[in-house]
């Protein structure tokens, strides 16, 4: 059986309070960890079916139409197997959701890294040789790689405007008219993309490093040519996807059709200068933004409009202007995207595309507006908390940007901090602190999930991912809650096409979708249970393997006696979105030294409170907000992919020119996570937070280096060239 | 990768004889392994020198001998080369990173190539890795190339942290040549400067085995080594500095001064250490050795940042070492 849920509305009765297992919400340690700790988790790459061969990928090296004018050659070389040129191998990833094929093809190279040729051989050390010896002649096309060079799409969907901004700006006592940049950047997860592909005559199975496998599942079809039952993907362990694993990738699809034409298991695994070109990065970004305040820095009106890239075909553009739609007043507001169509590398979602340059951004332009109204910036941010979603005129689900603001700064001890820049110097050394608002958006899309109910204990199925976030822990959590179970005795299996479709993991959106299809399918294994008893589920207690119902306490082991129950959970988005605006909200702290002789940043400590509904495992979703205000560390002060102004290819593809933050670039990092329930969540109240420690975690620390030496940079990241020239 | 064959001698005569017949010498292999996957370096024949016995740290003549193979972890935590060579060792932990150093040798330091994203990528011109195609570092993008020393064919830097530290220490190599012959390199003479040639970048020739490195008893005890970088730590030197000073009398009375992040070679200019004998520290003296030092930078676009960051490090280095 099968509960099906649409979120239409709030949740009134709030069950999962009543529940009395006491597991859901607790630190509680994953159970995938000791696996992955020691080793025995199964990555991708780590099948090795018997007569695997080796695929490697051969990038163009130009763009243009390509030729390889030795491939009989190079198929003749040792051990090589085939050279697939084949016309369905795809340009770049899938985007997110995308539920159909990317753009395929390998006589025209749309950008420089474009994998055009598959050399497989029999063994890793032939076909990378052979790769390497495949000569790639490209007849090169001028096309347009700078996206400052061209003239954007305007897409009219993604222009608002209400009330008259220019107007504002012109009688506003405070303005505000900037323009910030971000820098192209990639995922860098640790895993790089990898596929194992088996092709039996009638299947495909394929194992991934891959994020969203109802939707891969069909891409991969797609691509291939094959319906969608003849295809299965496993993804049980993924090494971080970031965004960067959303869609089918190259390595994927490469794989699968030289199974299909050989006959035998092929493993593609990027090379890691391949990943910096073949999935998706996050787009640079030109931001213009307009504030427009009273005097006491109250907003009137909001410009927020932003030049992005991508390649022509994809649909994507970095929806940078997100968060502006929602967090914070003004009713003149001008927010728009603008796309230029270049020819570097694909741009896709990375973790919270749009909020994380978009907050970033917009919070160092509000840290400016700050100090122009002469006003603490905690304070300007209290003075703009807008009372209904400003531009829709809806109510906010639930909002608690003021309690993180308070609570924050508290923890950090924000109170005191002398306004004026340049006041603390410890040796060659300018310190100062600065704060951010966090904002996210939050969504829920449709999922499914299985629990089956044994003697024994309960088992969690779903085709969901684990990219690193915790889903096995907080399934295991939210089943064993309802069901009244130890956690040792709920097993969760995840990751395989052949189970119900979950949400996938990517957009924040998986805890609350794939934990809501959990939650309905236990609640469904309640009511089987309670109808077992003859009473109703609301008056049915599970805890520790026993059902209680009125003064009866029976082990659930006899109620079940010998059977094994099924209950199916079906989330799907409803029409809340329409009727409130919901998000997530947080607030980050910073302090900085930034050193006077070489421009240097340090981080000293960071301090987040953050906001996302009920918190389903403490030590998971903490684990998420220090890794989001790590990637804010990386992207305030260290990552750039630097673009070859004459062919836009990557020019620093590695991870020791590519410089995500190390250990010592991240300073202790306090995260406080407040109470909170969102009943338009549907029925556990909770929400993402995969994403919300990223946003707006950048802006605190550029705000920071601001207060320590007085520089106010808008050009990220904040290398020590960029601070030194400011400084001089 | 190419298919090559392997060898590890335990004597030096085996060694000799199979460089004789063209084979490569590799040592932790943190440099060779990465450029051989890339095929940047296609040798056939590899002899691991890592059995030669060259891993002792030993006196000599009042200074120090460091064998070819010892790591720089443990050159690093040399209790001789902390106490008398400090500028060494911090210039050494400044480098890489901990797993790495436990692999990187002392000679395969001196020898890394160049970390230029042109030269790594095989898709792309470069006079280094393949002489006479041209460079495509210049007109693309350029951050940490050379500002001193370079050529119209080359910009490429020389990225090593330790070699900075070794040229102000006056360090001298001990080459073995193929058919046994030994000889001792001062710095100046090993790194080439890149001209018309860039892919030759020593002077050894084919076959010569680094067997030691000699470093003399140091020229004063105020010893700084200082490294700016991009991150933390795990990032090749935008600019260091290291400087080795004998202060007499309020003066300093000999210095002498290397940088990395600035030339195509570990960067030493006698002119600077000139400047500076027998003067009293203070600002404009230490404003001129800057100014001397970059008299003759050519800044490629995208460097000139080095300009500045060199200047303010080497007043700040020169103020720390003669306070
Ligand atoms: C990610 C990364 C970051 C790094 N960061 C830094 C940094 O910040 N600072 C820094 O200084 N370095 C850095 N390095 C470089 C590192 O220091 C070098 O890779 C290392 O020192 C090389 O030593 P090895 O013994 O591994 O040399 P190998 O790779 O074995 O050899 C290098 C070269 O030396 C030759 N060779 C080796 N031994 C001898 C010998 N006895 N006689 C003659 N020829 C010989 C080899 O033939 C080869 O050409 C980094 C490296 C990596 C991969």
């Amino acid at each position: 059986m099968t509960i099906e849920m649409k979120i239409d509305g709030p949740e009134t009765v709030n069950r999962t309070d009543d529940m009395a297992q006491g597991v859901l919400g607790r630190d509680s340690a994953r159970p995938d960890g000791l696996a992955k700790a020691t080793g025995r988790a199964t990555y991708a790459a780590e099948a090795h079916p018997e007569g695997m061969l080796h695929g490697v990928l051969r990038r163009a090296p130009g763009i243009g139409a390509v030729r390889c004018p030795n491939l009989e050659a190079v198929r003749a070389m040792p051990g090589v197997r085939a050279v697939l040129r084949d016309a369905r191998m795809v340009r770049n990833a899938a985007q997110g959701m995308a539920d159909e094929a990317p753009v395929q093809g390998v006589d025209e190279a749309a950008y420089v890294g474009q994998p055009i040729a598959l050399v497989v051989a029999e063994t890793f050390e032939q076909a990378r040789h052979a790769a390497q010896r495949l000569e790639v002649a490209i007849e090169r096309t001028d096309l347009p790689i700078d996206p400052d060079a061209v003239e954007p799409e305007v897409p009219e969907a993604k222009q608002s405007s209400q009330g008259d901004l220019d107007a504002a700006m012109r009688n506003a006592a405070l303005t505000i008219d900037a323009d910030y940049t971000t820098s192209s950047m990639n995922s860098a997860a640790m895993e790089p993309h990898a596929a194992v592909a088996e092709w039996d005559g009638t299947t495909l199975t394929l194992r991934g490093a891959l994020q969203m496998l109802r939707f891969n599942r069909n891409e991969l079809a797609d691509s291939v040519g094959l319906s969608a039952e003849h295809v299965r993907i496993l993804a049980p362990y993924v090494g971080g996807g970031f965004g960067s694993k959303l869609g089918i990738s190259a390595d994927c699809v490469a794989a699968a059709l030289a199974a299909m034409e050989l006959g035998q298991p092929v493993r593609v695994v990027q090379h890691r200068r391949n990943v910096f070109e073949v999935n998706t990065r996050r787009s640079e970004t030109r931001q213009r933004i307009r504030l427009a305040a009273d005097a006491d820095g109250r907003l009137i009106g909001l410009g927020h409009e932003a030049l992005v890239s991508n390649l022509p075909e994809e649909t994507f553009a970095e929806p940078v202007v997100q968060a502006s739609h929602f967090a914070y007043p003004g009713a003149a507001r001008t927010l728009g995207i603008r796309i230029a169509r270049i020819h570097r590398p694909a741009a896709g979602s990375v973790r919270a595309p749009g909020e994380a340059v978009g907050v970033t951004a917009s919070e160092v332009a509000m840290d400016e507006l700050a100090y122009a109204a002469g006003v603490d910036p905690v304070e300007l941010r209290l003075r703009n908390i807008p009372e209904e979603d400003p531009e829709r005129g809806v109510p906010f689900s639930s909002h608690r940007l003021k309690a993180a603001l308070l609570d924050g700064a508290e923890r950090f001890g924000w109170s005191g901090r002398p306004m004026a820049p340049r006041q603390r110097r410890e040796g060659e050394w300018w310190i100062g602190t600065g704060m951010a608002a966090a904002f996210r958006v939050n969504m829920v899309v449709e999922a499914q999930a299985r629990i089956r109910l044994h003697g024994a204990g309960a088992v969690v199925e779903t085709d969901m991912t684990d990219i690193g976030t915790g889903s096995y822990a907080i399934f295991q959590q939210v089943a064993a809650e309802l069901l009244g179970l130890p956690l040792a005795q709920t097993e969760v299996r995840l990751g395989d096409t052949a189970l119900p479709p979950g949400s996938g993991s990517g957009g924040s959106v998986g805890a609350a979708s794939t934990g809501t299809a959990v939650w309905l399918a236990a609640m469904e294994l309640r009511r089987q249970i309670a109808a077992r008893l003859g009473c109703d589920e609301a008056e049915l207690t599970l805890k520790d393997g026993t059902a209680t119902a009125g003064n009866t306490r029976q082990d659930l082991a006899d109620i079940l006696s010998g059977a094994e129950l099924t209950g199916t959970g079906h989330v799907k988005p409803g029409d809340a979105a329409e009727k409130v605006r919901q998000a997530t909200y947080g607030a980050h702290f910073a302090e900085v030294a930034v050193n006077d002789v070489t421009g240097e940043v340090r981080m000293r400590r960071m301090q987040g409170t953050f906001s996302a509904g009920r918190i389903l495992n403490r030590r998971t979703a903490r684990s998420q907000c220090h890794g989001g205000m790590i990637w804010g560390i990386g992207m305030a002060l260290t990552e750039t992919m630097t673009h070859d102004r004459r062919d836009g290819h990557v020019v620093n593809r590695d991870l020791a020119e590519y410089h995500v933050p190390v250990n010592a670039d991240v300073p202790p990092l306090d995260v406080h996570l407040l109470e909170e329930r969102d009943p338009w969540a549907g029925p556990m109240q909770a929400k993402g937070i995969g994403e919300l420690g990223i946003c707006g975690a950048a802006g605190a620390i550029l705000n920071a280096i601001h207060h320590a030496c007085g520089a106010r940079l808008r050009d990220f990241p904040a290398t020590p060239d960029r601070v030194l020239a400011a400084l001089e | 990768m190419r298919p090559f064959d392997y060898q590890r001698p335990d004597d030096r005569d085996a060694a000799h004889a199979a460089a004789r017949d063209g084979a490569t010498f590799i040592a932790g292999g943190t440099n060779l392994v990465d450029l051989m996957k890339l095929e940047i370096m296609a040798p056939d024949r590899l002899v691991d020198v890592s059995r030669l016995g060259l891993d002792g740290i030993g006196d000599a003549d009042g200074g120090l001998r460091i064998g070819a193979t010892v790591t720089n972890s443990d050159l690093a935590a040399d209790p001789r080369v902390r106490r008398t060579y400090p500028v060494l060792s911090r210039a050494l932990l400044a480098g890489a990173s901990g797993q790495l150093r436990n692999k990187a040798t002392t000679a395969g330091n001196f020898l890394q190539r160049t970390r230029c994203p042109y030269f790594y990528d095989t898709d792309a011109a470069c006079n280094k890795r393949a002489p006479g195609t041209g460079c495509a570092a210049l007109g693309g993008e350029m951050r940490n190339h050379a500002i001193l020393g370079g050529s119209q064919h080359c910009v490429a830097l020389h990225p090593s942290d330790m070699a900075v530290a070794m040229r102000a220490l006056d360090a001298e190599v001990e080459v073995e040549a193929a058919d046994g012959t030994s000889r001792a390199l001062a710095l100046d003479d090993l790194y080439r400067l890149p001209g018309d040639t860039p892919h030759i970048e020593t002077s050894l020739a084919p076959g010569d085995l680094i067997t030691s490195v000699r470093l003399p008893v140091p020229l004063g005890e105020r010893q700084v080594y200082r490294k700016v970088r991009d991150r933390a730590s795990y990032a090749f030197a935008l600019v260091s500095v290291a400087a080795v000073v004998r202060m007499e009398g309020g003066r300093i009375a000999e210095a002498a001064l290397a940088f990395g992040g600035l030339g195509t070679r570990p960067w030493r200019d006698a002119e600077v250490d000139a400047l500076l004998a027998g003067e009293a520290p203070g600002e404009a003296l230490f404003d001129k050795a800057g100014e001397v030092l970059l008299r003759d930078a050519e800044p490629p676009e995208g460097t000139e940042f080095k300009l500045p960051l060199a200047r303010r490090v080497l007043k700040a280095v020169l103020t720390e070492a003669t306070r």
